[in-house]
């Protein structure tokens, strides 16, 4: 017999309007399975406006506050502010955004959330562009990768600069508690969830969050896309406590090619350009596994 | 107990004894001073209270949001550039139905730059769904936060609120301030107890996305709000005269407007100055009176037309220019006075802009002219600017 290790609760109603194959959503599904009940949603206009439903109907089956797209950070502060003052002490407020609301037009508030010691737990879905308004580049968009506002064009020019190292920016402005996620791998992720409902202060959780529409991928390669991701160390997996990084899953173990040629917004990569992404990918990959050692 | 005290101190001491849970306020001038007062509160336990020291107005007005969801009453203060950057969050607070109390010491925007008072700032958010009370001196700075409270949380209007008091004019000058005990004050306003916040039990989903066969509905519901607050105030108002002794019945305060030619209706702290004008005039056998809007949103139409019954001039003292037309105040008035239209003179005159003083020479002047306009018939202009150095200006 098989044991489940991930709870049986479903937090995540039937007939949301997410797209199928949407990372968000089986993200989503898994968060709420280790956050629980005692948990309250803000988010600000991303993909999960319109995911959730339609009013009257709403997908959640915990309470959530919608709002504006740059008061995430803020929104969280005024709501843990709230139940501190009315005596609540066994809330999660989380803050449930994608990379453009977080990375760019968020990015002060949620520094501002950081800098107050809020309370709350900031979960990224990262599907690497403006996906709710089209596939526009953001600051999470990844080397080299088509976006509408990117799109290559004549003159063969795409996203010409890597990632935005999020997670190493709120390190330094002072997050207590921060880790990579994947759908690929559920049990570590719940298992990082669990234990930062645990840790009191602000708290960063960043997942990958593949968009079939927006990276051009069947609906049905989702979780072998975000598996890609962690196994050819596009995207690792650790977690970062006290001051001490600690790789998660050291399974480094294909070409990057593998991840980007799989899709369709990378379709048109040389190999120079894989040969550079291949190099850098390999340089921070060894970097932070030598941090990981270091303060490990 | 009556003590000295700035605009901004009896606002601080206004919002400790309405039993403010959450403040979250970002500095601007002139306004700092009142969201250090109330840190200084918090920290020193005088009010159980969280202050949260956002990066921030955007933010300050989104906290709030936050925190008015979970069933905490709120507050903050901004000025001038500070609550242009919370434009978009006004929109959220109205819209939410979230009845934050807001002080906006009224500032000039930039540029040029200016510290001091006009009401550019607060006309700019006319139409984001707040109401907005305007203040003649310090004393209504402080009332009118309490009334604000008993007003927007009514269940029935539910909508956030902005207290103008000018900028320096009120926010930094000392002036005497009946304070209510805090008892007296819990008997007028209650706890905040909303219908709509966060409930675990029930969840839901605050602010949904809603498709266009229904958005018209909520908008309704707003527009329903907002007529409703204008009974609701004069009802509060008259609560708080039996509690408090001080009358705010009405939505505008009639002065010496009984068998006036001429009235001129005016906001904020101009409006003594304006007064005291309307009486030197009197003791010259010159029949005018001062109608003070304390309440620009809702717009007091009904108040307008009881008092365009029995003053057939009218001026409007606009210390804001709606750019590319004239006064906002000024062409409300008219608009609402419209149906009256075929003997009736309604003249708006710009002035204060920026700090500049507007004296009671200025407004005898404008009672003047007035008075000539009510005789002649003709107004050379519709809208004149008072109190300009440039000799271009008509005085």
């Amino acid at each position: 017999m098989s044991k489940f290790t991930i709870p049986k609760e479903e937090y995540l109603s039937k007939g949301h309007s997410g797209c199928a194959g949407c990372g968000a959503t089986l993200l989503a599904r898994f968060c709420l399975k280790a956050l629980g009940p005692k948990t309250i949603i803000n988010s600000p206009a991303c993909c999960w406006s319109v995911v959730q439903g339609v009013w009257p109907r709403a997908a959640l089956k915990v309470p959530v506050v919608d709002h504006a797209f740059e008061c995430t950070g803020a929104v969280s502060s005024g709501i843990r502010a709230a139940l501190e003052i009315k005596g609540i002490d066994d809330v999660t407020v989380v803050g449930w955004a994608g990379d453009g609301g977080t990375a760019d037009i968020g990015l002060q508030s949620l520094s501002g959330a950081i800098d107050r010691r809020t309370d709350f737990l900031y979960i990224m879905y990262d599907n690497e562009a403006y996906m709710n308004t089209g596939v526009q580049t953001s600051g999470c968009t990844p080397l080299y990768a088509w976006t509408n506002t990117d799109p290559g064009g004549k003159k063969r020019e795409w996203r010409n600069i890597g990632k935005k190292r999020i997670m190493d920016m709120l390190i330094a402005n002072g997050i207590v508690y921060g880790a990579t996620v994947s759908i690929a791998y559920p049990e570590d992720l719940i298992a990082k969830i669990k234990k930062s409902r645990c840790i009191k202060g602000p708290k960063f959780i960043h997942a990958l969050s593949p968009c079939p529409p927006g990276w051009k991928i069947p609906t049905s390669k989702s979780v072998e896309v975000a598996r890609l991701a962690t196994q050819t160390g596009i995207f690792p997996l650790y977690e970062y406590e006290n001051g001490v990084m600690t790789l998660s899953k050291d399974i480094k173990n294909k070409p990057v090619e593998e991840y980007l040629m799989l899709q369709g917004r990378f379709r048109h990569l040389t190999s120079e350009m894989l040969f550079e992404i291949q190099k850098k990918v390999d340089e921070e990959y060894e970097a932070l596994k030598a941090r990981c050692q270091r303060s490990g | 107990m009556i003590d000295l005290m700035t605009g901004n101190v009896a606002a601080a001491k206004a919002a400790m004894l309405a039993g403010v849970e959450v403040v979250a306020a970002y500095p601007i001038t002139p306004q700092t001073s009142i969201s250090e007062k109330l840190a200084e509160m918090v920290a020193n336990d005088e009010i159980k209270a969280k202050y949260i020291k956002v990066e921030s107005e955007h933010s300050a007005m989104a906290a709030l949001i936050g925190a008015s969801y979970m069933g905490a009453r709120t507050f903050t203060a901004t000025s001038s550039q500070g609550l242009a950057l919370m434009h978009e969050m006004l929109f959220w607070a109205a819209g939410a139905r979230r009845p934050i109390v807001m002080t906006v010491v009224s500032r000039s925007l930039g540029p040029p730059w200016n510290i001091w008072t006009d009401h550019m700032d607060v006309i700019g958010e006319r139409d984001t769904g707040w109401m907005q009370f305007f203040c003649e001196n310090n004393q209504e700075a402080l009332d009118l936060i309490l009334l604000a409270y008993k007003v927007a949380e009514d269940k029935e209007v539910m909508l956030p609120t902005m207290v103008i008091e000018d900028g320096f004019i009120l926010s930094h000058t000392f002036e005497k301030v009946d304070i209510p005990a805090k008892e007296e004050v819990d008997f007028f306003l209650p706890p905040f107890n909303p219908d709509v916040k966060v409930n675990f039990r029930k969840p839901r989903r605050y602010g949904s996305l809603v498709m266009p066969d229904w958005t018209m509905e909520f908008r309704y519901n707003n527009y329903l709000a907002m007529e409703k607050a204008k009974k609701k105030f004069a009802e509060a108002g008259s609560a708080f005269s039996k509690a408090f002794g001080r009358d705010y019945s009405s939505l505008i305060e009639s002065y010496r407007c009984e068998g006036a030619e001429a009235v001129l209706i005016i906001t904020g702290s101009a409006a003594g100055t304006a007064k005291v004008a309307a009486d030197r005039m009197r003791e010259r056998g010159k029949k005018v009176g001062v109608a003070k809007m304390r309440v620009f949103r809702p717009f007091p139409n009904e108040e307008l037309l009881k008092l365009a019954e029995n003053v057939r001039t009218i001026g409007v003292f606009d210390r804001s220019y709606t750019f590319g037309y004239g006064g906002a105040i000024y062409s409300e008035v008219r608009n609402a006075l419209f149906s009256l239209a075929a003997d009736l003179k309604v003249k708006g005159y710009i002035g204060g802009l920026g700090g500049r003083d507007v004296t009671e020479t200025d407004f005898e002047k404008i009672f003047d002219d007035l008075l000539t306009l009510r005789r002649s018939g003709l107004a050379s202009n519709q809208v004149d600017w008072v109190g300009l150095k440039d000799g271009s200006m008509r005085w």
